[in-house]
């Protein structure tokens, strides 16, 4: 008599089977996801559910927002414009200059047979809030897959790199900002045209990594890209030195830098056009075309052999 | 419906769609942008415990999983990590459900705090394997704060199931 008499009460699977389904379920999530990024797909559909529940939530803060912005005196507007007034003409002879050191620098480029300077355009993104996950420094922007948004564009604002979409969603896009722990810029200095890369630190902060001790770096030198990666336009501000640890017994010097865009401000953004793909040199170029060929070929004699 | 400590009164049964309500109320506190984030409490995670505790035969790890994903996706963490961690609450709340209910309410957040510290150790854990920062101690002050709001928080959600008092001599209960 092995045969147990039925249970009075329907209860489902046990909860020791359950929580082994749904914890091997969400580890091969994570592993999916984290490993080899093949869930996108599934996080784009599940964000057209999700983006309209934020939306809703972010509804109070906004109404706030708008409600005060409405009761903005005329006095604080009025000096706003005077100040504005002033800096435009502050600013006039600069630009002036600019516009002409720009034709001269371009004419005087085409005399070197200098390949020109690559233009950079864009599209205006408003920051739509910063992302709420705490291991992550991102923020999330309203232009998406409908703008015509890809993984891997720069954004900027007024005064430097901000960081690089790395998600795009259909309406919205997650930029990872430069302060990140993931996120790497190459970059040049600008006083002594040195090569480095610089990392973010995760607290607001990035490093220049694996430079000698005696390199020569100075506090307040400038940090612009370098454009060596072929995806951030060459010549934009990214961070500058604020703190250099030369210590001699270890080879490297510790070079600390604060960005010089406000990245973690909100305010508006522009995401950069990705920059076009530099041809290869010929002969790669000639390798690269080979190579399919060789493989058709490779699999063709697969197939003969298997008949 | 289960006896507890605190009061004697029978609960009236609870109302399926008030459940799916306050679940949904929930995400979308989590969902409000705040100056601080690291401080704020995890509201979902603390809502799905409650349910897990009072109605473990109606909100259990499925629901969990379910809403652990939602959260992954607008919080554009990792896909799962929130659904672990919640699942693993839910657990943990329904295993002790016929514990916790006997104790009064103060007591009942400290059986709680332990699972709200265990959501946010699961994603941290999580997050440091795959290679994220850590955000500081502040982290886990949301846990502190989240078990405070217990008694206040079963007060609001078991208010619906009060039942009106009518003193009638005859009843006899």
């Amino acid at each position: 008599m092995d045969h147990q008499p039925p249970p009075f009460f329907k209860r489902g699977p046990a909860p020791m089977a359950l929580l082994s389904f749904y914890v091997t379920l969400s580890l091969a999530l994570l592993i999916a996801d984290a490993r080899f990024q093949t869930l996108e797909i599934l996080r784009q559909a599940l964000s057209l559910f999700a983006q309209p529940a934020q939306e809703l939530a972010h509804l109070p803060g906004q109404l706030i927002d708008k409600a005060s912005g409405y009761f903005v005196t005329i006095t604080s507007l009025q000096e706003e414009n005077a100040q504005l007034k002033r800096a435009r003409i502050e600013n006039v002879a600069t630009l002036l200059r600019t516009q002409q050191l720009e034709v001269e620098n371009e004419r005087l480029r085409r005399l070197l047979a200098v390949r020109e300077r690559q233009q950079a355009s864009g599209q205006l993104a408003q920051i739509l809030y910063s992302a709420r996950d705490p291991f992550t420094r991102r923020i999330v922007v309203d232009k998406g897959l409908q703008n015509r948004v890809v993984i891997g564009q720069p954004v900027i604002d007024d005064a430097g790199i901000v960081g690089q979409v790395t998600r795009v969603f259909p309406f919205v896009a997650e930029v990872t900002l430069i302060t990140d722990k993931e996120q790497a810029v190459p970059v040049q200095i600008l006083r002594t045209g040195l090569r480095s890369v610089v990392f973010g630190l995760g607290n607001g902060q990035l490093e220049l990594r694996f430079l000698p001790a005696n390199v020569d770096v100075q506090n307040g030198d400038v940090l612009v890209t370098s454009g060596l990666d072929g995806v951030f336009v060459p010549g934009f501000p990214v961070a500058r030195v604020v703190h250099i640890e030369r210590d001699t017994s270890y080879s490297f010097a510790r070079i600390f830098c604060t960005p010089m865009a406000g990245v973690e401000n909100f305010s508006e953004v522009m995401i950069l056009d990705p920059r076009p793909a530099s041809a290869l040199p010929e002969e790669l170029a000639r390798d690269r075309d080979a190579k399919p060929a060789a493989k058709a070929g490779v699999a063709k004699k697969k197939r003969a052999r298997k008949e | 419906m289960q006896t507890s400590y605190s009061s004697s009164r029978i609960l009236l049964p609870v109302r399926p769609w008030f459940i799916a309500v306050s679940l949904l109320v929930a995400l979308l506190v989590n969902l409000v942008p705040m100056a601080s984030q690291l401080a704020v409490p995890d509201s979902l995670a603390l809502v799905i415990i409650f349910w897990s505790v009072r109605e473990p035969r109606r909100v259990g790890m499925g629901l969990a999983f379910i809403l652990g994903l939602a959260m992954d996706v607008a919080d554009a963490s990792l896909l799962g990590q929130h659904a672990l961690a919640y699942v693993l609450a839910a657990y943990g709340a329904s295993s002790l459900s016929r514990r916790i209910l006997w104790f009064p309410l103060f007591q009942q957040a400290l059986h709680v705090f332990p699972l709200l510290i265990l959501v946010q150790l699961v994603q941290l854990c999580v997050r440091l394997l795959a290679g994220g920062e850590f955000p500081g101690l502040g982290y886990f002050v949301g846990p502190c704060l989240g078990a405070a709001l217990w008694p206040v928080l079963t007060f609001f959600l078991l208010l619906p199931q009060h039942r009106p008092v009518d003193r009638d001599a005859n009843r006899p209960l």
